[in-house]
């Protein structure tokens, strides 16, 4: 077959394409990524029973609202990189802001804290956990994730693949808040920040794997 | 002077190419087809002066090129440059023979991204080595006569359903499945 014949039927019937495909597709595999993330924890852990209060506390709506940056970022990322092409100069720096600004908050808060209180700012009582449930809860929307990339078209895979496995992370990290009893800024800067590290590195390795088309 | 003669003209180029391309995208198959045959041209220089080498391979990735634009142009974004979009395919396929090959070094030229994508074209097609006729027929059923009944007879999705007595949603899958089946044992591999 010629180049021309292919042409003809590649042409032949291709008819409309819906538009915002990689939208859809991206907010499909997050919406099944936190529901897998949810009925993980629930098969293991309990939604913290003072939710209610938790959630009058400043210092939570914080951490939620450092999360869901996150998720911003990282969905962001994860659709510029699904595009041949896209321009991706913007996605490292939105990705490193809200860690830098939570970064910002744990010094200030560790500066002005009791020095023998600021080990316990830091290590909480669920430190030597926390980053591995994050990481363990990320799989399905890791997995549903690494999907909707693979049916686009991205081009840098270890870049994609981290970006894929950071978005994870951070939907698992959100879900992960309705249990999580810490709420200080330099717990939340460095362990659940490595939490979300894991399956991002875990993408960037097997990006190229996965992420072939 | 000239050059800007030349930009002018790879930037109308852009601008037409990019017409046909969202016509497509919204359903007109005629103007995707015009859109395909210029592409086929631009692709052909771009992987021609860059396989220098290779020679043989061009019009494969030429073909490989073609299926990769077509299934995934879905992700084709209106704001952004067609060249770039273009270019990004085209070279992520290059890289992958090359990666095949394990021979980064057949390279003649970087790999750096020209703005003038369009400005450069070749209708004149080599024949590919591999045969797509045969290449299809080695096909699974469930992506052949998809693939045959709406892409070879025209047929619409509706009647090869009724005629395979397939979905119509198997249908769908089956044609974009066979292209890239199609693609991946032009690439040589099954």
């Amino acid at each position: 077959m010629k180049t021309d014949d292919l042409i003809s039927l590649l042409a032949t019937g291709a008819g409309a394409v819906e538009s915002h495909a990689a939208e859809r597709r991206c907010a499909k595999a997050m919406a099944v990524g936190a529901i897998g993330a949810l009925l993980v924890m629930l098969s293991m852990l309990s939604i913290r029973h003072d939710l209610a209060d938790a959630a009058m506390l400043p210092m939570f709506w914080l951490k939620i609202g450092f999360v869901a940056s996150m998720v911003s970022a990282s969905l962001f990322a994860v659709l510029r990189l699904s595009r041949p092409g896209a321009r991706i100069d913007w996605v490292a720096r939105l990705i490193a802001a809200p860690v830098l600004v939570m970064w910002v908050i744990a010094a200030y808060v560790l500066i002005q804290a009791d020095p023998s209180e600021r080990s316990d700012l830091f290590y909480g009582s669920t430190s030597a956990y926390c980053p591995f449930l994050i990481a363990l809860f990320s799989v399905p929307a890791f997995v549903s994730v690494t999907w909707a990339m693979k049916g686009l078209a991205p081009t840098r895979p270890r870049l994609a693949g981290f970006a894929a496995g950071l978005l994870s992370g951070a939907i698992a990290a959100l879900v992960y808040c309705l249990h999580c009893p810490e709420i200080e800024a330099p717990f939340v800067g460095f362990w659940y920040v490595l939490g979300m590290l894991i399956p991002a590195g875990a993408g960037a390795v097997l990006g190229r794997a996965l992420l072939r088309w | 002077m000239q050059r800007t003669t030349r930009e002018e003209g790879w930037r109308a180029k852009e601008v037409q190419l990019r017409e046909l391309l969202l016509a497509g995208l919204a359903g007109d198959n005629s103007a995707y087809q015009v859109f395909l045959k210029e592409l086929s041209a631009h692709l052909r220089a771009f992987l021609r002066k860059r396989l220098a080498r290779l020679p043989d391979e061009v019009e494969d990735l030429v073909q490989e090129s073609l299926i990769a634009v077509h299934n995934q142009r879905h992700t084709y974004n209106s704001e952004q440059p067609l060249s770039a979009w273009v270019q990004a395919i085209a070279r992520y396929k290059l890289v992958d023979l090359l990666r095949r090959r394990a021979g980064q070094d057949l390279l003649n030229d970087p790999l750096d991204d020209d703005a003038d994508f369009f400005s450069t074209a070749d209708s004149e097609a080599a024949e590919a080595r591999r045969d797509l006729n045969k290449l299809l027929d080695e096909l699974p059923d469930q992506h052949r006569l998809p693939i045959i009944y709406t892409k070879l007879d025209g047929l619409s999705v509706q009647e090869a359903a009724k005629l395979t007595g397939m979905s119509e949603s198997a249908i769908k899958v089956g044609v974009h499945r066979g292209l890239k089946a199609l693609a991946a044992r032009i690439r040589g591999n099954t």
